[in-house]
């Protein structure tokens, strides 16, 4: 073998950054969904419509949750919020289940990209896709329907924290599961109780006194009500209360999803 | 000079299972390395924790001098690897792929004409623009490499990267490897296909059982099993009793004998003559990587 001409110490020299890789794992996330975004965005969007269909045909004129606001406007944030958190997990869930069962994940894994990269790149990727589908929504519905804008950056904290609650929850589980079926039970037995049991279609005023306290357990009722005082300046609880608690749980799994990451849990073995 | 790779001591347990007991290992920058045995021998499992993919149970592992968990950034940054399986990502074309894939590393436009040469190297051209999900088999193998090297890699390790592999393509894959080799890269292979590995492999480590049992230069290796290989065709007749302690291997009515020395085939013909077999055809073999491996591999 003839004597080579440039030592693999002088290859491995060529400058790099260390905040590309990560930019880039972000950029392909969200040109991922946005592939496909029949099916990511117009698809939840659609759905949402329906619920407010059917549920204000039901129910307008006969319920009204705060005084003056009537049902089909109390019912759009919530509608909103939902599809956003359900699509700012599915972003991050459905990406790493994938990649996962398919094997390509390995051409992330073999990077020098750091556990925390990871985690914001996916994060930030789930944010987007849930304001996408919550704005959407959000402008489809103001055709038919006037609803005011009480607390705009209450609106916009709401969204972003909530949707990188659950883009982080979906990391968790798009990490744990090792299967489709797996995922599907964690959709289908966590987020999706959670999100239909939050004050998505009703106060939890109007409910009798044990199952408000129940409510309260629930993360998501405060993303719900927080958001929805953004619209109406009404709640059932103080929006700083729920933007604490919203942050506090950011912050508490996001640890955790640092933490899982760091150990290489079910990725490195 | 840094070694390209260094393992020190490594033992990897899966529950009770050994899979790596106690390897060392260095190889210097610029080799072509052949790391050779047989499924099961812990081949995958040393380069997933050369490339970080799984943690070693003790010992200590370096790319370049990278500690590969320490200095995880820096050692991945210095290696490309190609993985066994044939995965890809069914959303995006080749082109797409490969700039992610340098992105990942820290590598913008400014690496674009490397991807270009890649492409071109490995004969993707015609396929830069087309979804990884619609390329056949050995496009996307193709692609699987491509990918590996997108970052410029100073040291490529290829995982079988021939399996299922036609003539075509192996001939052009390794135009291309040793054309990186030539220039600098350090390239490790693992490959069932041994002729692949006696004519590019300057040096070869063969496994069993999680343990290297050879390392060694790959022409003192051959020199190991001495002699040479005669073939004979006998148009079906019995092999002479006599003989039967030198068959090497058997296939129909072909024997394949080993000769310590080439005058050893005097004794063999007149062995044939005295036992009035009829020899249909003879040729004799210089002993190859596979003997050695055979040789090896039966052993203990």
């Amino acid at each position: 073998m003839t004597q080579p001409q440039p030592t693999t110490e002088a290859l491995a020299a060529q400058p790099a950054s260390n905040w590309r890789g990560p930019w880039t794992l972000f950029k392909k996330e969200l040109l991922r969904f946005w592939r496909v975004s029949f099916q990511t965005v117009a698809a939840p969007v659609m759905t949402a419509l329906l619920y407010l269909l059917i549920f204000s045909h039901v129910l307008e004129g006969r319920v009204q949750v705060y005084p003056g606001v009537e049902y089909t406007a109390f019912l759009i944030p919530g509608l909103i919020m939902m599809s956003l958190l359900q699509n700012a997990f599915a972003n991050s869930s459905s990406s790493l289940i994938q990649s996962k069962v398919m094997g390509s994940i390995i051409f992330v894994l073999l990077t020098p990209i750091s556990y925390l990269g990871f985690f914001i790149a996916f994060l930030a990727a789930s944010v987007i896709r849930g304001l996408v589908v919550g704005l959407g929504i959000y402008l489809v519905a103001i055709f038919f329907v006037d609803l005011p804008v009480v607390h705009p950056w209450f609106i916009l904290a709401f969204a972003v924290l909530g949707s990188a609650l659950l883009g982080a929850l979906g990391i968790i589980a798009g990490i744990w599961s090792e299967k489709f079926d797996q995922m599907a039970a964690f959709q289908n037995f966590i987020i999706m109780p959670l999100s239909f049991l939050s004050g998505v279609f009703y106060s939890i005023h109007s409910l009798p006194p044990f199952w408000q306290k129940v409510s309260h357990l629930n993360p998501f009722f405060y993303m719900i009500d927080g958001f929805r005082y953004g619209f109406f300046g009404v709640g059932d609880i103080s929006p700083w209360v729920s933007l604490g608690i919203v942050a506090l749980s950011l912050i508490v799994l996001s640890w955790g999803t640092l933490r899982m990451l760091k150990s290489g849990y079910k990725l490195r073995g | 000079m840094t070694p390209a790779i260094k393992i020190e001591q490594v033992h990897k347990h899966f529950g009770a299972l050994q899979a790596l007991k106690g390897i060392n290992l260095s190889i210097e920058q610029g080799e072509f390395f052949a790391l050779l045995g047989p499924n099961g021998a812990g081949k995958s499992t040393l380069i997933n924790l050369l490339a970080g993919l799984l943690k070693p149970t003790s010992g200590k592992i370096s790319v370049l001098g990278f500690d590969v968990q320490k200095q995880y950034q820096e050692a991945r940054r210095a290696l490309g690897v190609v993985p066994q399986e044939l995965v890809f990502d069914p959303f995006f074309n080749v082109r797409e792929m490969l700039r992610f894939q340098a992105g990942y590393f820290g590598r913008g436009r400014e690496n674009d004409a490397w991807i270009d040469e890649v492409i071109e190297g490995l004969g993707l051209t015609d396929k830069a623009h087309t979804n990884m999900r619609r390329l056949s088999g050995g496009m996307k193998r193709r692609a699987l490499i491509a990918q590996a090297l997108a970052h410029k890699p100073p040291v490529v390790i290829l995982d079988e990267p021939t399996a299922g592999v036609d003539v075509e393509l192996r001939q052009q894959l390794w135009d291309f490897i040793k054309r990186l080799n030539r220039e600098g890269h350090t390239i490790i292979l693992t490959t069932h296909y041994l002729e692949e590995a006696e004519i590019l492999c300057s040096r070869v480590a063969m496994m069993k059982q999680g343990e290297i049992i050879a390392l060694d230069s790959t022409a003192n290796l051959l020199n190991r099993v001495p002699g040479k290989n005669l073939r004979l065709k006998l148009g079906g007749a019995m092999l002479p009793h006599g003989l039967e302690p030198l068959v090497r291997s058997m296939d129909d009515d072909i024997y394949t004998l080993a000769l310590s020395e080439i005058a050893q085939i005097e004794q063999v013909l007149a062995e044939l003559r005295n036992a009035n077999v009829n020899v249909e055809d003879l040729q004799v073999i210089e002993t190859d990587l596979e003997d050695v491996f055979v040789e090896l591999m039966g052993r203990k």
